[in-house]
């Protein structure tokens, strides 16, 4: 079975995938469902340049006899280190909210602007 | 009244079966990165979630034991100070900051040399870096619950 | 043909995952829809040809994230309040005119696939020709990783080595071992209150 899809039908999928995780962003309060959320965002973008490297009738950029066309490498290294960075912010992150949950007893956003603003 | 996790046959036997394999596997992927999917980012994750197992079954001070924290804090500029070393060293050789040509007498040999030893310094920080996390925020759920978990 | 199909597929699943993760509130639940949602992640990168990174992405945010999740969860209280998002529809609106403008920018963009993109013309031909030859490693995003891009990667370890020394800064306690003294102090004091 073979559907032809759109030439930017990833590309539109993918955009509702970040808008999913911007939403759990902005609408929720509570600190670690923020952070979840943007996991969420950044997993999606980076699938945004995967595909963005990705060349029809390619395989993996490892060289090997006989394989004519491969995909885009520099994509793939770019989306590695950015991996890494991502799980170092998501670690100091969750350390932040821990030390937050100590100190205002509650990791809800609304709560703690209340207690900012009173005292 | 919950049963301690070592206290689990099928918990405990089986990651004393798996955990050897698992700081195996991380080895293979730190030296078989140049030939397929691998380097020393994944060794390094692999090999801590072998340690962050053991630590999840048998507790953060039986791994603490192991690998005690001053040694994690070493090891963490040891990784780092390996890759700087790697590109001081082909200054020292007459060539240009990390240019691995210079690093031995035929130039591919030269890169070869230098991309296994900057993996191996990636692959100990990452390690020891994930390694110290995990056991950050394990010791402080121990530190919080009052009771030590032997 | 069938490569699209399962990459549509798998993001399909992969937008089910996080409309169910905006709508949970048991935050238990939430962490381990995370890490399904990037081990889909990691399979739809495998059918991209992005082997490393989906190796990468499976360890970490499948293995390594979730695990401090859980950990944050168990220092933490497990449950979300469960009033509905005050501003949701606030939040809809923001977030529909953001992706319409993404939507309006992705129009320009050459089609999924296309060997002619820009992308593919500017470095990226001298690496994939040359690096048999300059560095003889078959795994090309090594090579480029660790030598041709090998400043960005000590850059890279230094972040790392970061975010375990701010962790560290962060939540971590000097124990001393406690000396004997101390602790023969300690079980005095428990024999006393056990025998009164």
């Amino acid at each position: 079975m073979s559907l032809d899809f759109p030439g930017l039908f990833n590309y539109w999928l993918i955009v509702v995938l970040m808008m999913i995780g911007f939403y759990i962003v902005i609408a929720h309060g509570n600190l670690v469902k923020k952070i979840v959320g943007l996991n969420v965002f950044q997993v999606s973008v980076f699938l945004l340049y995967i595909t963005m490297g990705k060349v029809e009738g390619g395989t993996a950029p490892i060289l090997a006899d006989g394989i004519e066309t491969y995909s885009n490498p520099l994509p793939h290294v770019l989306i590695l280190t950015a991996i890494v960075v991502g799980v170092a912010t998501t670690a100091l992150g969750l350390a932040l909210v821990v030390r937050i949950k100590e100190t205002y007893t509650t990791i809800e956003e609304d709560e703690i602007d209340a207690m900012e603003n009173q005292g | 009244m919950n049963q301690l996790m070592k206290e689990k046959i099928v918990l405990r036997v089986i990651s004393k079966f798996l955990i050897p394999y698992i700081l195996l596997f991380a080895l293979y992927v730190q030296w078989h990165g140049d030939f397929g999917p691998g380097g020393g980012f994944q060794a390094g994750v692999i090999f801590a979630a072998g340690f962050i197992l053991y630590a999840l079954i048998f507790g953060v001070n039986t791994v603490r034991e192991i690998i005690p924290a001053h040694a994690t804090r070493a090891l963490l500029a040891i990784g780092v100070l390996t890759y700087a070393l790697v590109g001081v060293a082909s200054i020292l050789m007459g060539g240009k900051f990390l240019d691995y040509n210079v690093l031995a007498h035929d130039p591919t040999h030269g890169q070869h040399i230098g991309i296994l030893l900057v993996e191996v310094g990636v692959g100990i920080t990452v390690a020891s870096a994930m390694i110290t996390i995990f056991c950050t925020f394990a010791g402080r759920a121990e530190d919080k619950e009052g009771n030590p978990e032997t | 043909m069938s490569d699209d199909l399962i990459i549509v597929v798998l993001m399909i699943f992969m937008a089910l995952t996080g409309v169910a993760i905006a709508r949970l509130h048991n935050l238990f639940a939430v962490v381990m829809l995370t890490g399904i949602f990037s081990l889909l992640g990691a399979a739809a990168y495998v059918v991209l040809d992005a082997v490393d990174v989906a190796f990468t992405e499976a360890a970490v945010g499948a293995g390594v994230s979730t695990v401090l999740m859980l950990g944050t969860l168990a220092l933490t209280n497990s449950e979300e309040k469960p009033a509905p998002p005050r501003n949701m529809l606030a939040a809809l609106a923001v977030v529909s005119i953001t992706g319409a403008v993404l939507i309006y920018g992705t129009l320009d963009m050459p089609h999924f696939g296309d060997p002619n993109a820009p992308i593919h013309h500017h470095v990226v031909p001298r690496y994939l020709n040359d690096s048999g030859t300059e560095i003889g490693v078959p795994n090309v995003v090594t090579s480029v990783l660790a030598s041709y891009r090998g400043y960005d990667t000590l850059g890279e370890t230094f972040v790392v080595f970061t975010a375990a020394v701010g962790v560290l800064a962060i939540l971590g306690r000097v124990r001393r071992p406690k000396r004997r003294d101390e602790r023969a102090q300690t079980t005095e004091q428990t024999s006393d209150e056990g025998n009164s």
